[in-house]
């Protein structure tokens, strides 16, 4: 039997052989209807590319301030950081913990990790620790919360806005691009593609 | 063809998806990317209970408490999730005053009762509607993540006040609870696992062969 042409579904447990499912963009489970793949002509290399400038926008993100607020001449700066800081020292470090972990450490993670994977394929390597360096993928993908975060400071920004003169800093900016580059790589990256590449 | 990979003694890797072949007894790695074999996840309804149990309990408090303490020249003010979803509405802002209410208040709820209802549904072996089910269950994974909007939004604001001088805005004690909700949900989520509403489901009506 030739396991490569199986695919059971994640969600329902489904036997299906690839050849069964056509060749379209996205494959779909035939019970349950859970995506099974998504495949795209250079997907990897979009992957890829597309890594590159979330990098370059994560270090804006975190570099700048999120939000300024400026009250009678004095203003303060939000940094992503910063916020982790100000939480840690109201005796809330779990909480502190936890927006450093989805905020920052995460995003992160998910970025090196496909880099990680992806930078020496690109040249035919298949890089040391491949099997781990995936699981943390698939990990930080789930924990991960740019998304979230650009809505949260929008709806800071509303609730300061009768406070204060409230601005919206460049890592706003950076995040919201962020977030969109991110679901781009969501969309892009095709795991099947990834190990077929790697001879696995 | 219309078998689960598991009654066929084959075995799909959590992680990578790979099929592989059932190992003997004392579990495997999956020869592609290294994670834990499993047919099912192990103990899967047990720790769902009990992740789910733990939240159950925290909502209260994440509810009741306040999330955020200003303290301002013109006096002081606790919010609570809930009166912040007000004072949104009261300002005009009713699309955001939605928004949170929905991630913030919504969603932990529903994904509260809506893994009640499957974990009693598959404990019950219930073959009805799996389809349904498998819907919920994916919207149930994908929404969860959305309730740490108003984490985000007490750090944000904690940070940007706090150095003034004519108010200091605190966390909660809210805060924390909420946090472990989220967390505690989104984990309850990810321990149960999907392919246990499929297990009882009879196969696929098949046209019955013409003799």
């Amino acid at each position: 039997m030739n396991r490569a042409e199986l695919l059971a579904c994640p969600e329902c447990d489904l036997l299906q052989s690839d050849s069964a499912v056509p060749r379209p963009r996205k494959a779909r489970c035939a019970r349950c209807g859970a995506t099974l793949y998504q495949r795209h002509e250079q997907g990897l290399n979009r992957s890829l590319a597309l890594t590159t400038a979330a990098l370059v926008l994560l270090a804006l993100a975190n570099a700048f301030p999120v939000l300024s607020l400026e009250l009678q001449g004095e203003r303060t700066d939000a940094t992503l950081a910063g916020a982790v800081a100000a939480l840690w020292s109201q005796n809330m470090q779990l909480v502190a913990a936890l927006v450093l972990f989805t905020a920052i450490i995460m995003p992160l993670a998910e970025l090196a990790a496909l880099a990680w994977l992806l930078v020496p394929l690109r040249f035919g390597v298949r890089a040391p620790r491949f099997g781990a360096v995936f699981r943390l993928l698939q990990f930080a993908k789930r924990w991960g919360m740019v998304e979230v975060l650009v809505l949260g400071t929008i709806v800071s920004f509303v609730k300061l806005g009768h406070l204060a003169s409230v601005q919206a800093g460049i890592a706003l900016w950076s995040f919201a691009a962020l977030m969109l580059v991110m679901a781009a790589i969501e969309a892009n990256f095709d795991p099947g593609e990834l190990w077929a590449k790697a001879g696995a | 063809m219309s078998a689960s990979a598991a009654s066929l003694g084959l075995l799909a890797c959590h992680t990578c998806h790979l099929v592989s072949r059932a190992p003997g007894p004392g579990g495997a790695l999956c020869p592609r990317c290294g994670s834990r074999l499993h047919f099912r996840k192990p103990g899967s309804i047990g720790r769902t209970w009990a992740l789910l149990i733990a939240a159950m309990a925290l909502y209260v408090p994440a509810n009741t408490l306040p999330i955020m303490l200003t303290r301002s020249l013109f006096g002081s003010q606790d919010d609570t999730i809930i009166s912040g979803v007000l004072f949104l509405w009261g300002d005009g802002s009713w699309y955001l005053a939605l928004i949170v209410f929905v991630a913030s208040i919504l969603v932990p709820l529903a994904k509260i009762i809506g893994l009640v209802v499957l974990l009693l549904s598959v404990q019950l072996g219930a073959d009805w509607r799996p389809d349904q089910r498998a819907r919920l269950y994916r919207l149930i994974e994908s929404v969860g993540r959305w309730s740490m909007l108003d984490i985000f939004v007490v750090a944000l604001l904690v940070t940007v006040v706090q150095l003034t001088a004519l108010a200091s805005v605190r966390a909660g004690p809210a805060a924390l609870a909420f946090g472990a909700v989220v967390v505690l949900t989104m984990a309850a989520a990810r321990s149960f696992d999907p392919r246990l509403i499929w297990d009882p489901a009879k196969e696929p009506r098949e046209r019955s062969i013409p003799a």
